[in-house]
């Protein structure tokens, strides 16, 4: 699938066509929802290990993830558009994050940071407690590579998952063209 | 007091017991059974006075377990290890949380993690575990087929 990478500059979607006293704007509607929908991702706060640390680190003035409309960290699962899985699930662990996505309003979107999130990464082997991939939990959209990844892998990480929004495929439908292309 | 004479104390303390310079620490073996008498008077002992348990564990060697005891002097800021050696198939040993009253979390922990049985512990059940657990997962010999993958 081709996640189109459109350069930040780029404006609402849709022609300006200029008339007299102003101009008449087209665009689909559905074009224009998602455009807002990506622009405006609230994150929850949810962090069980290192990487939370990184995350945090995303969030504070140096790197500043509201610059790109992750606006503010909710602490409750009821107003957050996007779970960012920062840091390794435990088996106890993995009722509690089933729980917190289940209660998300939908469309909610799930980035799994981190090795631990993705597959356990260095307690795959020899582990009684680590569950080997958040995604036999929740459905993951971006995965992001790295012990913990520096702060500029989660910034694209969440642009892609911004980018994938934008593009309007459902996670389903996303699923299906990479099988039609024998990905 | 240095480490010297902090050594040299502790063994005319406890003449039967072997006390040697450990990497970080000076580190005393002792037999289990003595173990209460020893905490005891290492924390009675006004030039001593070890009134600070700072860490309790335990290593499985397979062939035994060493429970691990690091002593600290909030007065004279010296430390003391104290290693004893437990049976691999029926570890029990005394309860040090009525001299350390901190050794009470220790101890359930190792419990549900090693399986060692605290003698007179208030409440021994498990702590980080589900109440329903099966076998002691720092164990050497553990074995979980269905969340580990052996390499």
């Amino acid at each position: 699938m081709d996640v189109k990478i459109t350069p930040p500059s780029e404006p609402f979607p849709g022609t300006v066509h200029p008339t007299d006293g102003g101009g008449v704007l087209v665009s689909s509607l559905d074009e224009v929802i998602n455009w807002a929908r990506s622009n405006s991702l609230w994150p929850l706060v949810f962090g069980t290990s290192c990487c939370a640390i990184e995350m945090m680190s995303t969030a504070a003035a140096k790197y500043d993830f509201s610059r790109f409309g992750f606006e503010v960290a909710r602490a409750t699962p009821r107003q957050a558009d996007v779970i960012i899985i920062a840091g390794t699930i435990v088996n106890k662990m993995a009722p509690v994050l089933k729980r917190l996505f289940d209660q998300m309003p939908d469309p909610k979107y799930v980035i799994a940071m981190g090795a631990c999130a993705t597959s356990g990464g260095p307690f795959f082997y020899n582990t009684y407690s680590v569950v080997k991939g958040a995604d036999h939990i929740i459905p993951v959209d971006v995965y992001v590579a790295g012990c913990p990844p520096r702060p500029e892998a989660l910034l694209h990480a969440l642009i892609t998952l911004q980018e994938k929004i934008k593009s309007g495929l459902t996670r389903d439908q996303i699923r299906g063209e990479m099988k039609a292309h024998g990905n | 007091m240095g480490t010297e004479e902090l050594i040299q104390s502790i063994q005319s303390m406890f003449p039967d017991a072997s006390i040697n310079m450990g990497n970080n620490f000076p580190e005393l073996v002792i037999e289990k059974d003595s173990l209460l008498s020893v905490l005891n008077q290492l924390k009675s002992e006004p030039t001593l006075a070890f009134d600070y348990l700072f860490c309790e564990t335990c290593v499985d060697w397979k062939s035994h377990l060493t429970m691990v005891y690091h002593l600290d002097s909030t007065r004279f800021r010296h430390n003391l290890v104290i290693k004893t050696n437990l049976d691999a198939q029926a570890p029990e040993i005394e309860s040090a949380c009525h001299l350390y009253r901190t050794a009470e979390l220790h101890e359930r922990e190792i419990f549900d993690l090693f399986g060692v049985k605290f003698l007179n512990h208030p409440h021994l059940r498990r702590i980080l575990l589900t109440d329903d657990w099966k076998g002691h997962p720092l164990r050497k010999d553990y074995d979980d087929p269905i969340n580990m993958i052996k390499l």
